[in-house]
């Protein structure tokens, strides 16, 4: 097993709890470069790296309860470089599991990190997928993560995605979940952007099986020149089909968001709701801190904070 | 600068002085050149229609946003304060609970009373107001708080500041009977602890706490003395501006 000191000795400058990770099921990669994999029983882990960038496959197999996170720790510890990574992660019927994504980007200057996943969560299966990312103070860094994600009957998929450490740089989410009979997914996105940050969120849930559940929540704070677009999509394509699209947005400064949720039902009996709100922070809110003694900008960070919390 | 009202000779100097104070909302007087004064330490409960004026004197008197005076004095401790934004008034010990608080999403309760004062006791500020902080204080002051629990939070909140001046809209609107006593008790303990309370409040067994009392009608004090005096006058329907037409509809 490679080195895992220098990715480890980063989750303690971002404030994290450091991770057990030479214990877990985990794959770290620097750059293009394989760092470390591990697979434990029930949990199958392989990868490897070309020009391309790192494939990887993670399989749980049926039935198996991970105790311990699966970690995915993906980064750059050079001031230049470019990372790609494949995954396909599955979990079969009943399999339970959560896997924690970092994305470690502090040192870096000018960096691209690119992730295409596909996620396929079986009957029964139950997935965490916590992904953070930790970047610098460069603005000159490129994250795309994009997956699909397919579940099965009555598996339930819990994502959220954090980037709220360091300067956001150029992000581009895409995520767009299938969700089968009786099944539930959520997407939380949480993230702080300023100077001339741009951030764009698509986030899709088609609600495909009876009796699916969705919710798709965005949190997501910009300041100065910062741009975002927080696109958030729910169809209720079956019976009984419910979903929800939930975006807060607070802007500060120059910084312009614009928010869409989208919902479309297909079948009389589903049902889809949304709420959007945008705009500076809450009066009443403000208020209420400054008359604790505040001043204006701690409490419009204080706000800002919890809601990204 | 001026010198801020006088109080009564026989009086100990008020901690806050209301001389002249006018608000006007598209041609509506909100607060028609109202005068009032607050002793330190005592509980001075405001009792009016709605409409009187009520909060509007409470916001004023904080400084929030749209509530700036087009005339008048607002004297706090001997330092006029109209003109200080609101963060710096509460620098000063003047805080206001609001009839309906705001919500934080991600905000701890106990972080939440620690913007008012860093070291305050959180466990016991909780439990004054009937709240045990093992349930509570790591719960975000969001909306899973039913309306009862987050007053009960704003008292809280305003126990941890332990401010001089508490300016409290309705703090006890939405309790449970039961719990009304404990909160009674709360607004109390503020007095007896050195803070001088304006109490905002359309119940009068929370009124009669009060030690004095003030009626307002269209913006201004039109009858003040002990709380069962105001008590009894708002009661009979007399009101030297209004013969009782817009203080009881």
């Amino acid at each position: 097993m490679a080195d895992l000191q220098p990715i480890i000795r980063l989750f303690g400058e971002a404030g994290w709890t450091t991770p057990a990770i030479p214990e877990a099921a985990h794959l770290v990669a620097y750059g293009q470069t394989l760092a470390s994999v591990q697979s434990l029983p029930g949990v199958r882990v392989q990868a490897g790296a070309s020009d391309g960038g790192i494939g990887a496959q993670i399989v749980v197999g049926a039935g198996i309860i991970v105790a311990q996170p699966i970690h995915l720790c993906l980064g750059l510890f050079e001031a230049f470089g470019v990372q790609d990574v494949q995954l396909t992660l599955t979990l079969e019927p009943g399999a339970q599991a959560t896997v924690w994504a970092h994305g470690l980007f502090a040192t870096a200057q000018t960096a691209r990190h690119s992730m295409r996943a596909e996620i396929r969560l079986m009957d029964g299966a139950v997935l965490r997928h916590q992904e953070a990312h930790y970047h610098g103070a460069s603005g000159n860094i490129v994250v795309s993560p994009h997956a699909t994600v397919h579940l099965g009957q009555g598996a339930r998929y819990l994502a959220d995605f954090s980037l709220l450490h360091g300067r956001v740089g150029r992000l581009d989410i895409d995520y767009a979940v299938t969700v089968g009979e009786g099944a539930l997914a959520e997407l939380t996105s949480r993230v702080y952007g300023f100077a001339d940050d741009a951030i764009r969120l698509r986030e899709r849930l088609d609600l495909d099986g009876a009796g699916a559940r969705g919710l798709v929540k965005s949190r997501v704070a910009v300041r100065d020149d910062a741009r975002a677009d927080v696109i958030g999509i729910i169809e209720g394509n079956a019976a009984g089909a419910r979903g929800h699209v939930d975006c807060m947005e607070v802007v500060r400064d120059r910084a312009v968001v614009s928010a869409a949720p989208e919902v479309r039902v297909r079948h009389p009996q589903a049902k889809v709701t949304h709420e959007a709100a945008i705009g500076s922070v809450d009066s009443r809110q403000l208020e209420t801190l400054m008359a604790r003694g505040l001043a204006p900008d701690d409490a419009v960070d204080l706000i800002v904070r919890g809601m990204l919390t | 600068m001026s010198d801020p009202p006088t109080t009564s000779a026989a009086s100990a100097p008020a901690l806050l002085c209301i001389a002249g104070l006018r608000l006007a909302f598209q041609g509506h007087a909100v607060l028609d050149g109202l005068d009032l004064q607050l002793a330190r330490g005592e509980i001075h409960a405001l009792l009016g229609a709605n409409g009187s004026g009520k909060s509007s004197l409470a916001f004023a008197v904080m400084g929030c946003e749209g509530y700036r005076c087009s005339a008048g004095e607002i004297w706090f401790d001997g330092q006029r304060i109209d003109t200080l934004p609101l963060h710096e008034r509460a620098r000063l010990g003047i805080t206001l609970a609001w009839q309906e608080p705001a919500r934080f999403e991600g905000l701890r309760i106990a972080d939440y009373l620690r913007v008012g004062h860093a070291r305050a006791d959180i466990d016991d500020c909780l439990r004054r107001v009937g709240l045990d902080p093992r349930d509570y204080a790591t719960r975000p002051v969001d909306r899973a708080l039913s309306g009862g629990e987050r007053k009960r939070v704003e008292l809280a909140a305003v126990l941890a500041m332990q401010p001089r001046l508490a300016l409290l809209d309705e703090p006890t609107a939405g309790i449970d009977m039961l719990s009304l006593e404990t909160l009674i008790g709360v607004i109390e303990a503020l007095r007896d602890a050195g803070s001088t309370v304006l109490l905002i409040t359309h119940q009068s067994e929370v009124a009669a706490h009060a030690d004095r009392a003030s009626q307002l009608c269209g913006g201004r004090i039109v009858f003040q003395g002990d709380i069962a005096a105001v008590l009894d006058h708002y009661r009979r329907r007399t009101c030297t501006r209004c013969d009782g037409v817009t203080c009881h509809g």
